[in-house]
């Protein structure tokens, strides 16, 4: 039985971080392009783990952990950020949003 | 080898389906079910501590969230759209760069020579780790999220138009 390298979870990392960026780059509504970012966020968790897991010690699932942390923090306010806007604006479609744009 | 190549391909599937899906209700459970699929990746790298996280924060917590707010927004199922061929190229190019460092990173291949069985992720371990060494940057999260708490029931008030 093959047995899994560090180069095997390299590439689902990197994969799924490429759907996080076509999702960021390709989406109109803002929803949905947040959570590209969370995907974005778990593939370098991915990626953490793996090299944690390969000899990197603890260091990597702990930071890892503050991550987790970070990104709830993160999705709090920039919900709180879209319902607000959405309350302005009456929609969520970053095309629409322009209002920071040279 | 078996389980992670099904993890892997089910996440990968569930995301990519999750991105392109034009309902974001779907797109969100699509995004829980990857999530799950993720956190048995962390199971299967011995991180049991960042599994339940994972399970607990992110499928429960966070996405709940996402689903409050398509809720509260009301957002319908959006327009077919015409593809923007800059964002296509930009896609492509930020994928293809990507790819080329990987493989640079694999060609080396230094990397995948490091023993796999070097750590063991127990709780405890982990715990020991994030209250002794990491204690600072731990009580700098937990003011973090204290202030996005703040920050958040202020947006709502400042959003709300002359209520009080």
């Amino acid at each position: 039985m093959e047995s899994v390298g560090l180069n095997h979870w390299l590439v689902v990392s990197a994969m799924l971080f490429g759907i996080g960026v076509a999702g960021v780059i390709l989406r109109r509504n803002a929803l949905v392009v947040f959570m590209s970012l969370e995907i974005m966020l778990n593939a370098a968790n991915l990626a953490l783990v793996a090299f944690a897991r390969h000899g990197g010690g603890l260091d990597g699932q702990v930071f890892v952990f503050f991550v987790i942390t970070v990104a709830a923090a993160e999705v709090a306010v920039g919900l709180a950020i879209l319902v607000a806007l959405f309350r302005l604006r009456g929609t969520v479609r970053v095309s629409e949003i322009a209002a920071l744009k040279l | 080898m078996i389980l992670f190549s099904l993890f892997s391909v089910l996440m990968l599937v569930c995301a990519a389906l999750a991105v392109t899906r034009r309902n974001p209700v779907n797109a969100a459970m699509l995004l829980v079910l990857s999530l799950f699929c993720m956190a048995g990746l962390f199971v299967l790298a011995r991180a049991w501590f960042l599994a339940a996280a994972q399970v607990l924060v992110y499928a429960g917590a966070i996405m709940v969230l996402f689903l409050f707010v398509i809720m509260l927004l009301d957002v319908k199922e959006e327009a077919r759209r015409r593809f923007s061929w800059v964002a296509v190229g930009g896609t492509l190019l930020a994928g293809s760069l990507l790819l080329a460092a990987l493989a640079v990173v694999i060609r080396e291949g230094r990397l995948a020579r490091v023993p796999a069985d070097a750590v063991e992720g127990a709780t405890a371990a982990v715990g020991r780790r994030l209250f002794s060494a990491s204690l600072l940057p731990f009580e700098i999260a937990s003011v973090l999220l204290l202030v996005a708490t703040v920050g958040v029931v202020v947006l709502m008030r400042a959003a709300r138009p002359s209520s009080s």
